[in-house]
């Protein structure tokens, strides 16, 4: 029997057409652990591919390399798509990679770290760069799935806080392949316009590969490169996704994202109305001021009037008068007082007040001389008898003398 | 897009207006005006209420649809409230 020998070549030549004529291997979808990763500086990436059992050689060439979304790691569980073939040099099979993705929350988690701080370290997070929400947005954009509670909650709540406010919906998928780079699309068409004020971008919640759209790249890019304000509802409370990250502001919800973006109007209203009461009070308050500060001129200038002047010194006049007068009348009304008195002393001491009692008093007939003694007169002589009520004109008949009560005949004359 | 076609008052935005109101009470309480200035604000100040209850009273959200046609152009539509 003739066995053909065959050179080491030809031999794998034809091993590497076995791989390549079967087209299994020619598309294929394996998953497994990443070891001996290298990045070489041409670009190309060399690892193996393992699980428990086995492993396989793969590379990346540097072309397939740009399209990854993280930079794989040894120990990182992934997914690759690619064929196997034979590198003839080294006599090894091979998956040529053409696409990689993370497989697992794991490896989801340590994509996003890598992600998040390569954006980081760009600057696309930086707080300088956010501006700030509106406070009074005419029209709001809204990117999201166009079914779906996110979008109704976020009409709702804007149509209860704010109506009369308008909304432009730019739909988009929210999660799969190409949702992220819809995403970013519907930021952009949105940035063209001049009507809108400020965008918010998100969804409702789900599991981290739901919500991965919002995790990569061109949607952080979009975000970040929009002029308009971009507000990131994402999923739930305990979501955060690198949209958070970019946005100009984190809602925790589309719900809390829609209460962010419009004023209250009721509260609008009230402060409205309380600036109209103001307006009223301080205008009245301000008025009754003026009013108050005119009169008192008006009465400083009345004041300052010369005629004023006059008026004054008349009424000084006329106080001094009365004050002459009422100290003049009390004073006459004083000495009428002591002169009364001095009165009724002198009455009291008035010898003749006792001819009221009922006594007399006997003069000389013609002279003042009273005669206080029988001795003074003499029988016959005419004398004058002073009684109460007038004067008699008597005679003496005769003298007694003696008792200083002894009664006199008298007869009139 | 609706827009109202009031007079020259809706040029004014609403949160313009509401900031010159409150700066007009602010110099109202102040106290430092004229008579003249403190009427002539006053009167300001009641057009401008005017303006920001008038804003306030639209009652209607309007929600659209921002669509791709397929020759590349955008066209908004009014928006229908799907249910899941």
């Amino acid at each position: 029997m003739f066995i053909k020998v065959l050179t080491v070549s030809q031999i794998t030549n034809y091993i590497k057409k076995m791989f390549e004529a079967d087209p299994i291997l020619r598309n294929i979808s394996i998953k497994g652990e990443i070891s001996n990763f290298k990045h070489h500086y041409s670009g190309h990436m060399y690892f193996t591919l393992k699980d428990d059992n086995a492993r396989i050689k793969c590379v990346m060439f540097k072309s397939s390399c740009s399209n990854l979304k993280f930079m794989p790691e040894d120990g990182m569980n992934v997914i690759i798509s690619g064929s196997i073939s034979l590198y003839e040099r080294d006599g090894q099979y091979q998956i040529y990679v053409n696409e990689m993705q993370p497989d697992g929350l794991g490896a989801l988690f340590a994509a996003f770290e890598q992600l998040k701080k390569r954006l980081e370290n760009e600057g696309l997070f930086d707080i300088s760069h956010k501006v700030p929400i509106p406070k009074y947005p005419s029209r709001i954009g809204v990117v999201t799935s166009s079914t779906g509670a996110a979008v109704r909650d976020i009409i709702n709540i804007i149509s209860r806080r704010y109506p009369g406010i308008s909304i432009l919906i730019v739909p988009v998928l929210v999660q799969g392949s190409g949702a992220s780079e819809e995403i970013a699309e519907a930021i952009r068409l949105l940035n063209i316009r001049n009507d809108v004020d400020v965008i918010i971008v998100g969804r409702g919640g789900g599991s981290i590969e739901e919500l991965w759209a919002f995790n990569e790249e061109p949607t952080a890019r979009a975000i970040y490169d929009s002029r308009i304000p971009v507000i990131s509802a994402v999923g739930h409370e305990t979501d955060f996704t690198i949209s958070d990250f970019a946005a100009d502001l984190r809602a925790s919800t589309p719900s809390a994202a829609a209460e962010l973006c419009v004023p209250d109007k009721k509260e609008l209203v009230y402060r409205i109305n309380a600036c109209c009461n103001s307006l009223y009070s301080f205008m009245s308050g301000n008025i009754k001021n003026i009013k108050g500060t005119f009169n008192q001129y008006v009465n400083m200038i009345r004041s300052l009037n010369p005629g004023m002047d006059i008026n004054r010194k008349r009424q000084y006049l006329d106080s001094l008068y009365l004050r002459a007068f009422s100290l003049i009348r009390h004073k006459l009304d004083l000495s009428r007082e002591i002169t009364k008195k001095h009165a009724a002393n002198l009455e009291a001491l008035n010898p003749l007040s006792i001819i009221t009692r009922g006594y007399s008093v006997a003069y000389v007939s013609g002279t003042k001389e009273i005669i206080d003694s029988v001795t003074k007169v003499k029988t016959g002589d005419n004398i004058k008898v002073l009684v109460s009520g007038g004067s008699l004109g008597c005679v003496v008949n005769n003298i007694m003398e003696g008792e200083n009560n002894g009664r006199k005949n008298i007869s009139k004359g | 897009m609706a827009v109202k076609t009031s007079v020259k008052d809706n040029d004014i935005k609403f949160e313009e207006a509401l900031d010159r109101l409150e700066e007009i009470i602010g110099r109202l309480q102040e106290g430092h005006l004229s008579l003249d200035e403190s009427l002539s604000s006053f009167q300001e100040g009641i057009g401008l209420i005017k303006i920001c209850q008038e804003k306030l009273d639209n009652a209607e959200t309007k929600v659209s649809l921002l669509i791709k046609n397929n020759d590349g152009t955008t066209e908004e539509v009014p928006f229908q409230n799907e249910s899941e």
